[in-house]
């Protein structure tokens, strides 16, 4: 099976489009047919993001409610928002360093618990995983790899090689950041791992 | 493993790479969401064409025109509003024709992702009767391309390529066509009853213009862009246009229903191949045959398959089942087609969650400027004066009450002009961005001081075309490339139009910014304010670092003054001693612009000591 819907989710300038990216090349090079879609525009200015990945698609790039494979959510509130796209067998691997959006920074709304939010996405998938990327992030050498990290604890669950995924990430990041990236992306994938286990 | 000529690539560079490849010898644009990325990556690939940002799509298209006129393939790239500005050198251009290949690129928008409005310009193909196409994929786009060309000269009529916004900012594994890049002499060849349009002229193209339709539709009918799959004994048939396409194929596998499908991707639309599908499902002995039209928006083939249908035994469905307005997807489609279909179908229901999410808008960035003009626009103006307001990131001043209108580009000088000359007495205060001013701004301005309209016009001037992906434009003194040219003065602009007050200012100085406002606000007649500071993120990309804020936890007094500013980087902490004051705290997404500094009224927020 090399079907796989992926919906990525999470605040603009957090690095969504890197996320999808790392995956959208890992499966082209290895010759499976994908669509995307990514968020550009206004939307991108602190707002919700989206993208939607689909491996071996021959169709559109939106994944239909309730199908996804996988949610990965940069952030905790925004894999919640997307949780109607997974399918009730599906993984979720969601950061859990929280940011918060205007509305709560003035008092407007409230932000969530994050285990009140972690309690809702486990009844909504077969496996979480959660991590706290930023802090991963920093121990990998830089905190703007949460996102690698992430993605690197997706990878247990995507029908891809490792290797492949590497080659992506170090192909899409800056060239003087390629061995931090991989350290991310390895200690994400190593944390998955346990969680798993 | 994959073919060496396929990648994974964006939509809008891959269309890019096709014009590149049609060797087009002219692309000019204006930037819009989602079609900007087009002229920024033919521009990263250093073309030996003319490349440019026009300064409006008006602009741009008759640059355009001008280029095909003189033999050369030009293309022009805007969004689909973009279309209405450039709307009137386009509906004469269906007459006049085009010599070398002319594609017009509107980039459409349904679900209003980034736009005021979500119209389908398809309706304009069919106005001016130019012929457009519709492609359902980041791949067909991209494959359009030369085919668009090659049409465009053989027929002599301009071609409207319509992409989406899920193929333009799609992403996908796309082989770049083989190109054979035409033999062409550029010269401008004199053809007065073609290009000159006077009357008798214009009437003569008319007719001209009617004469092609029919082969232009034979022609576009057989391409293929269009496929026509009948299957046999199906009572149902099943059309679907564009990007519709991909997820009624989706929903007709997932629902395993037996139909005959037709995907249409070219305006005017295959008459002969809806003809056939009519037929497939309008034979069946002793009932009716179903067919179902699903479209994005407005009901285009829906239209036409009516009024194909004569007196067949079918039932045409369309807006009936699927909505006109927003984006569609697979869920709506499998809906519409179950029910059609006369299917059990049990549609995905939403499940609510037991935690209340809060809503994440978009936000003006840490060190925004806009978000500094706008504190001080308002302490100058007051909360009950009117605030006309354009497009662009300031249009998110709606947070800060600073934008009470927001229509189309260059509207804020017009409608803040029309508000006094009804006879509002408040004083009026519109915000229009350095882009949108040079755009479509000027004539408004020009107007208002014409006809003595006693208006405060802010030009937001953070030095790009901050929205759409921060474009030069002519105020930056850069053109498309990042080479150096002409740079516009704003002043100069505002003084030629006759405006006697102008005052600029840096909006990272509240004090003086709330001064020029109020010298602004008390000047008789139209008063202009160029408010100017580099926006953030380029400031950052430029390498320029500032110190970073801090809140002095003894002196704040917790009258979150700071936090109405409203900065992302800026949160407040509530005591957990019974009747104490909380306290505002700076986070780490603080650039240093130490507005907030100014805005705190007890000197309570300082900067980062080394």
């Amino acid at each position: 099976m090399t079907e796989f819907d992926l919906v990525i989710v999470g605040v603009g300038g957090q690095g969504t489009i890197l996320a999808s990216d790392i995956v959208g090349m890992a499966a082209v090079n290895e010759g499976l047919p994908v669509q995307a879609s990514e968020t550009h525009g206004m939307a991108q200015r602190g707002g919700s993001v989206i993208n939607h990945v689909r491996l071996d698609c021959r169709y559109g790039s939106l994944i239909p409610a309730g199908r996804a494979d996988a949610v990965l959510g940069l952030e905790p509130a925004e894999g919640l928002r997307a949780i109607d796209f997974l399918s009730r067998d599906g993984v979720v691997v969601v950061n859990t360093n929280p940011i918060f959006p205007i509305t709560v920074l003035s008092g407007a709304s409230v932000y969530p618990e994050v285990d009140a939010m972690l309690g809702e996405l486990k009844g909504r998938c077969k496996h979480l995983v959660p991590l706290d990327a930023d802090k991963i992030a920093i121990e990998a050498g830089h905190p703007l790899t949460a996102n690698v990290v992430l993605i690197g604890a997706l990878s247990n669950f995507l029908p891809l090689d490792v290797g492949s995924l590497e080659e992506s990430v170090s192909n899409l990041v800056p060239p003087k950041t390629v061995e931090v990236n991989l350290k991310a992306f390895r200690l994400g994938r190593e944390t998955s791992l346990q969680a798993i286990e | 493993m994959p073919k060496s000529n396929i990648r994974y690539q964006f939509g809008n560079h891959a269309i890019a790479q096709a014009l590149y490849d049609s060797g087009v010898d002219l692309v000019s644009g204006y930037p819009g969401t989602p079609s900007s990325e087009i002229i920024e990556a033919l521009a990263r690939l250093k073309p030996d064409c003319h490349v440019e940002w026009s300064v409006n799509e008006k602009v741009a298209l008759e640059v355009a025109i001008g280029a095909s006129w003189s033999g050369g393939r030009s293309a022009a790239t805007m969004k689909h509003v973009g279309l209405n500005v450039a709307s009137d050198p386009f509906m004469t251009l269906a007459y006049a024709g085009v010599k070398g290949g002319l594609v017009i690129i509107s980039a459409d928008d349904p679900g209003c992702h980034s736009s005021q409005n979500e119209q389908d310009n398809r309706r304009y193909a069919q106005f001016a009767r130019i012929p457009c196409l519709d492609p359902a994929t980041p791949q067909e786009a991209c494959d359009m391309v030369s085919y668009a060309f090659n049409f465009s000269e053989k027929y002599e009529m301009p071609v409207i390529l319509r992409p989406t916004t899920r193929v333009c900012h799609g992403k996908s594994d796309i082989t770049i066509p083989e190109t054979e890049k035409p033999g062409k002499k550029i010269g401008f060849e004199k053809r007065p009853q073609q290009w000159v349009m006077l009357p008798a002229h214009a009437r003569v193209r008319h007719k001209v213009l009617m004469e092609k339709q029919d082969i232009m539709a034979e022609a576009l009918g057989s391409s293929k862009w269009n496929q026509l799959d009948i299957i046999k004994g199906a009572e149902l048939g099943i059309i679907a246009s564009g990007v519709a396409s991909v997820y009624t194929r989706e929903a007709i596998e997932r629902l395993g229903i037996k139909a005959s499908f037709l995907k249409i991707s070219t305006y005017p639309v295959p008459f002969n191949l809806i003809e056939q599908l009519l037929d497939s499902v309008g034979q069946l002995p002793d009932q009716v045959g179903q067919v179902l039209v699903i479209e994005e928006l407005e009901p285009v083939v829906e239209e036409a398959v009516i009024s194909i249908s004569g007196t067949r035994n079918v039932d045409v469905h369309g807006k009936d089942m699927v909505p006109r307005n927003g984006e569609l997807n697979v869920s709506i489609v499998e809906a519409a087609i179950s029910k059609v279909a006369g299917l059990d179908h049990i549609p995905h229901v939403p499940e609510g969650l037991s935690v209340e999410l809060p809503n994440r808008p978009p936000v003006m960035c840490p060190g925004c400027p806009h978000r500094a003009t706008y504190y001080a626009m308002k302490k100058a103006f007051g909360n009950s004066a009117v605030f006309p307001g354009d497009i662009g990131c300031y249009t998110l001043g709606v947070q800060m009450g600073t934008m009470d209108t927001c229509l189309c580009m260059g509207a804020s000088i017009t409608t803040a002009s029309g508000i006094y000359h009804a006879g509002e007495t408040e004083p009026i205060c519109c915000s229009i961005g350095d882009s949108t001013f040079l755009h479509t701004g000027i004539p408004g301005l020009l107007n208002a001081v014409y006809n003595g309209a006693d208006i405060t016009v802010t030009i937001l001037d953070n030095r790009t075309t901050a929205m759409t992906g921060h474009q030069p434009n002519p105020g930056t003194g850069l053109n498309v490339l990042g080479d150096a040219t002409f740079m516009a003065s704003l002043e100069d602009i505002s003084k030629s139009c006759g405006v006697e007050f102008v005052g600029a200012t840096d909006p990272f100085n509240v004090k003086k910014t709330i001064e020029v406002f109020k010298q602004a606000r008390e000047h008789k007649g139209t008063a202009v304010v160029i408010s100017r500071q580099e926006c953030i993120i380029t400031a950052r990309r430029r390498g320029i670092r500032l110190t970073p804020f801090t809140v002095d936890p003894d002196e704040c007094q917790g009258c979150k003054a700071c936090i109405r500013f409203g900065c992302p980087a800026s949160s407040f902490i509530e005591s957990t001693e019974e009747g104490q004051k909380g306290k505002a705290v700076i986070g780490e997404l603080c650039v240093g612009c130490g507005v907030c500094a100014q805005v705190c009224p007890f000197d309570a927020i300082k900067e980062v000591s080394k």
